[in-house]
């Protein structure tokens, strides 16, 4: 078990890049603690695999150095860095029993027959296959088998950092709340450093201590999953968590304030830098629907169970809300506030108001 | 990565060494050949070929070959279309015993075929037409077609054609419009390997021909024995063989690999 | 259910009807001069499975037989390993794969008694490049028309010259199929080269390759063409193969009933050995 430190990675497929849109990966700096849940979260082709691939030993990195604890592993190929990789599609050796598929990797590092048999039996529990270990792994249903590539990288006790590549995307949908509380387990009982990759935000979110969202080769935000919903450091972190995602609307910044469509709107804090494209972005969740604020026309409503999404104009510009109880109807004339300590401006996509030091962050 | 790309670099050298020999003799005189072994042509001369393409005996060899070649495929493919078809989709009463005994025409030694169908094809007036051969050949390419064919349709989803239907496509335009551009890379392998045998097979082209449709093959064995040694003409004409073989496959190239592996047992 | 059923048989139609009339009415000919003698006259007269008998019972045909086991074990122990080998070290991308591809199928696209004839060529000691090389560059005396060993490894090398490639091009379409996670498991469980090919390459390789092994044998075990034109069965009997033996039975001595009866045998002996090989290399599928 180790801490993993990224020192400003960087990575191409090509061999002379020229410019950074040659880059995958275009800077990366990020440390993980030894023994944590972390989930890299991203749209398909942000790098996530890329990155994966880097720190399993797959792929060697353009520039920068990966360090396990205090030891530089850059150059080391996958089996020399203790390792473990859950793969997309379960990978298993058909031919062989379940029993000899999760004593392999040890069988190949030379471990003795009894250590073997314990590991395997302790293994094989907590993954709840003990009742098919003779049987052939071919046989077994696409859970099972995926069940058994994760028991492939957790019989080994000395593995630095268990990765997980999308474990879950040819699981029956009702299995994989299971699987997912399953590894959840494992990793309070194995106490191992997991890197969880996907894509999609429930299963990063529910899996993960702290959260990388990555977009175009680079992490916009690190946080806990609490962090990334209540103060996204980018509109992308906000329109990619969260559903529906935050609202980004076209305004101006004017000192602490905004102007959204001619209307006057408070914000979190003061808002720093200058010139670029300003937003404003507020989540559906912090807009309420009451008799004062910015006038507004409901177009849609939708009841998506436990609350309303509602669909509301403001001139030409489109607001989502989220209403626990009192929708309004179609067509409705009604008037919209912010919370203000939820309505930051972002500049270029990035965050652009102080935080508060005072008041409501969570 | 050196080390390990010597062993297919040795293969196609001993791959391409009687190739080469016989393509460099197509270009010397027979004289020159029997004087002994030489690797380049030493009076480099285009005489072989200049005979095969004016004398008609020579070419309609070539034309009579590629003509029953073509048949054959068109022939083998578009029955086993079909075919494959109903194996892959449905069950019907004795599907694997006709499965078992289609491919069990495959494994018959042409041989033993030889002389009736001799007999076969001139009771009903098809000997010594290149019909008669590509209709011969079906014997045994119809079984391989259904069997390359039925693997890669079993591939395909049987909701395509259950969608298809919902949308109010009728059989055969599902089966042009949606079905074959979905298994575009099987009929590319079927075509090619009824081609290929079609192409290779030579005792029954040879039994069943006499003059009017003799393949280019049966041409040379004549010529071999009724000219002495006319070897120059001979290698002339096996590498003129070679070359519409060469191309089918370089049409195919990007089929073999992928398709091989989707046609299953 | 009942709708699917005749509109199945429908389909199966126009293959049924071909192969029945290039197979069925043969066959019924091959079996009516099995049982029967004929002086060539269009007379026939009845004699029941004598035939059989008397070909299962002579030496000649057991000398046939016995040539025609040896030929096929042994381009089968040369092919389906040395095919394996070859495709297992083969680029998996780039431009040298269809290259590799085209080059490597290329022999295989030849008209067989071209290639019986260019081996022939080949061979000739002084003119041929091989019989050249081993005679007068070697130093070794190689005549394949003296010599039946000679004659016999050089059938074999020309087999395996004309047919490896089908093993390569099999194997090879097994292992591009095999996804890269496979092979980078392998590489983070720690397994050896060799683990790599036993328990990845070898069974994603086991359906192609059993389709190899089936076509190679039966392939080879009704070879002709390439074999009489090289060696025309010479010297001697020595390459004297089933087929070649049959044809000189049936087209050469006109023995139309024992040429039958020797089909009959013949082409039960080849569907039995297919059998027995597809059962032993799919018996592990069930369980």
């Amino acid at each position: 078990m180790a801490r993993i430190t990224l020192e400003k990675l960087r990575h191409s497929y090509f061999p002379a890049p020229s410019g950074p849109d040659d880059y995958a990966l275009k800077g990366l700096d990020v440390t993980w603690r030894d023994g944590g849940a972390y989930a890299l979260l991203g749209p398909s082709g942000c790098g996530k695999s890329t990155l994966l691939n880097i720190i399993s030993g797959l792929l060697t990195p353009s520039e920068g150095r990966i360090l396990f604890d205090e030891t530089d592993v850059t150059t080391l190929p996958p089996d020399r860095r203790n390792i473990a990789q859950v793969f997309q599609f379960p990978v298993i050796y058909d031919t062989m029993t379940v029993r000899q598929n999760l004593a392999f990797p040890l069988k190949n590092r030379g471990v003795d027959e009894a250590t073997i048999a314990r590991r395997v039996g302790a293994i094989a529990e907590m993954l709840e296959v003990t009742d098919m270990l003779d049987t052939r792994a071919a046989g077994l249903s696409p859970d099972n088998k995926q069940k058994i590539s994760m028991g492939r990288g957790l019989v080994r006790d000395d593995v630095n950092v268990v990765m997980f590549d999308e474990p879950l995307t040819v699981i029956d949908p009702h299995l994989k709340w299971k699987l997912r509380s399953k590894l959840k387990e494992l990793h309070q009982r194995v106490k191992a450093t997991m890197i969880y990759v996907t894509h999609d935000q429930t299963e990063a979110l529910t899996f993960a201590d702290e959260v990388v969202v990555m977009q175009d080769g680079e992490v916009v935000q690190i946080g806990t999953p609490v962090e990334l919903f209540e103060r996204p450091q980018h509109i992308f972190v906000g329109h990619f968590i969260g559903s529906p995602g935050m609202n980004v609307l076209p305004c101006e910044a004017r000192g602490d304030r905004a102007l959204f469509q001619g209307h006057d709107v408070a914000l979190e804090g003061a808002v720093t830098g200058a010139g670029g494209t300003t937003m404003l972005g507020i989540r559906p969740e912090y807009v309420s629907i009451g008799s004062t604020g910015i006038p507004a026309q409901v177009v849609k409503v939708a009841d998506v169970g436990r609350h309303y999404v509602i669909d509301a104009m403001v001139g030409d510009t489109r607001i989502k809300v989220v209403a626990e109880e009192n929708a309004p109807d179609k067509g409705a004339a009604v008037h919209l506030a912010f919370r203000p300590e939820q309505t930051r401006v972002y500049r270029d996509g990035w965050i652009a108001t102080e935080p508060r030091t005072t008041g409501a962050q969570v | 990565m050196k080390k390990r790309s010597l062993v297919p670099i040795v293969y196609i050298l001993f791959l391409m060494l009687p190739i080469y020999f016989l393509v460099s003799m197509s270009f010397k005189t027979t004289n020159e050949i029997l004087a002994g072994f030489s690797l380049f042509p030493k009076t480099f001369t285009l005489a072989s070929y200049k005979t095969i393409f004016t004398d008609p005996t020579w070419y309609w060899g070539y034309i009579n070959s590629i003509l029953y070649v073509t048949l054959n495929t068109v022939l083998s493919v578009a029955v086993a279309l079909p075919a494959a078809y109903a194996f892959s989709r449905y069950r019907f009463l004795g599907d694997k015993q006709l499965f078992f005994w289609l491919l069990t025409n495959r494994m018959a030694p042409a041989a033993v075929f030889a002389l009736p169908f001799f007999q076969l094809y001139q009771s009903i007036g098809l000997f010594d037409t290149p019909l008669g051969v590509a209709l011969s050949h079906t014997l045994f390419n119809v079984p391989l077609a259904v069997w390359i064919l039925e693997g890669f349709m079993r591939g395909i989803p049987k909701e395509l054609d259950e969608t298809a239907y919902v949308d109010g496509y009728s059989f055969p335009r599902f089966f042009t419009r949606i079905f074959l551009p979905n298994i575009k890379a099987g009929v590319g392998v079927a075509a090619f390997f009824c081609f290929m045998f079609s192409w290779v097979e030579m005792l029954l082209a040879k039994t069943l021909t006499a003059v009017d449709a003799k393949p280019i093959a049966a041409v040379m064995t004549r010529t071999a024995s009724s000219a002495g040694y006319e070897l120059g003409l001979l290698a002339a004409a096996g590498t003129l063989t070679i070359i519409p073989g060469a191309i089918v496959i370089w049409f195919v190239r990007n089929y073999i690999a992928r398709g091989f592996a989707m046609g299953r047992v | 259910m009942r709708t699917e059923n005749q509109r199945a048989w429908l389909f199966v139609l126009p293959v049924l009807a071909l192969v029945a009339f290039n197979a069925l009415m043969p066959m019924m000919t091959v079996v009516n001069y099995s049982v029967q003698e004929t002086f060539g006259d269009n007379r026939f007269f009845w004699q029941g499975l004598d035939w059989f008998e008397q070909i299962l019972r002579s030496d000649r045909f057991h000398a046939a037989l016995g040539r025609q086991f040896l030929f096929t074990a042994i381009i089968l122990l040369i092919e389906v390993p040395l095919g394996i080998a070859v495709a297992l070290s083969m680029p998996r991308k780039g431009i040298w794969v269809p290259v590799c591809l085209v080059l490597m199928a290329l022999p295989m696209l030849i008209p067989w008694n071209v290639v019986g004839s260019m081996w022939n060529i080949f061979t000739l000691p002084k003119v041929g490049m091989l019989g050249y090389f081993m005679n007068d560059v070697l130093g070794i005396r190689y005549d394949m028309t003296q010599d039946p060993l000679a004659a016999w490894i050089t059938v074999v090398v020309m087999d395996v010259w004309h047919w490896t490639s089908l093993v390569v091009l099999l194997c090879y379409a097994g292992l591009v199929s095999i996804p890269d996670a496979y092979y980078q498991a392998a590489k983070i469980d720690g397994a050896s080269a060799w683990s790599v090919f036993r328990y990845i390459q070898l069974p994603k390789m086991k359906t192609v390759l059993t389709i190899a092994v089936l076509l190679r044998f039966m392939d080879s075990f009704n070879i002709y063409t390439e074999p009489f034109v090289l060696t025309g069965g010479g010297p001697g009997n020595s390459t004297t193969l089933l087929s070649i033996d049959l044809v000189k039975i049936a087209l050469g001595q006109f023995d139309l009933g024992p040429a039958a009866a020797m089909s009959l045998i013949y082409f039960a002996i080849t569907l039995l050995v297919s059998w027995v090989f597809y059962v032993v290399m799919t018996k592990d599928d069930q369980g």
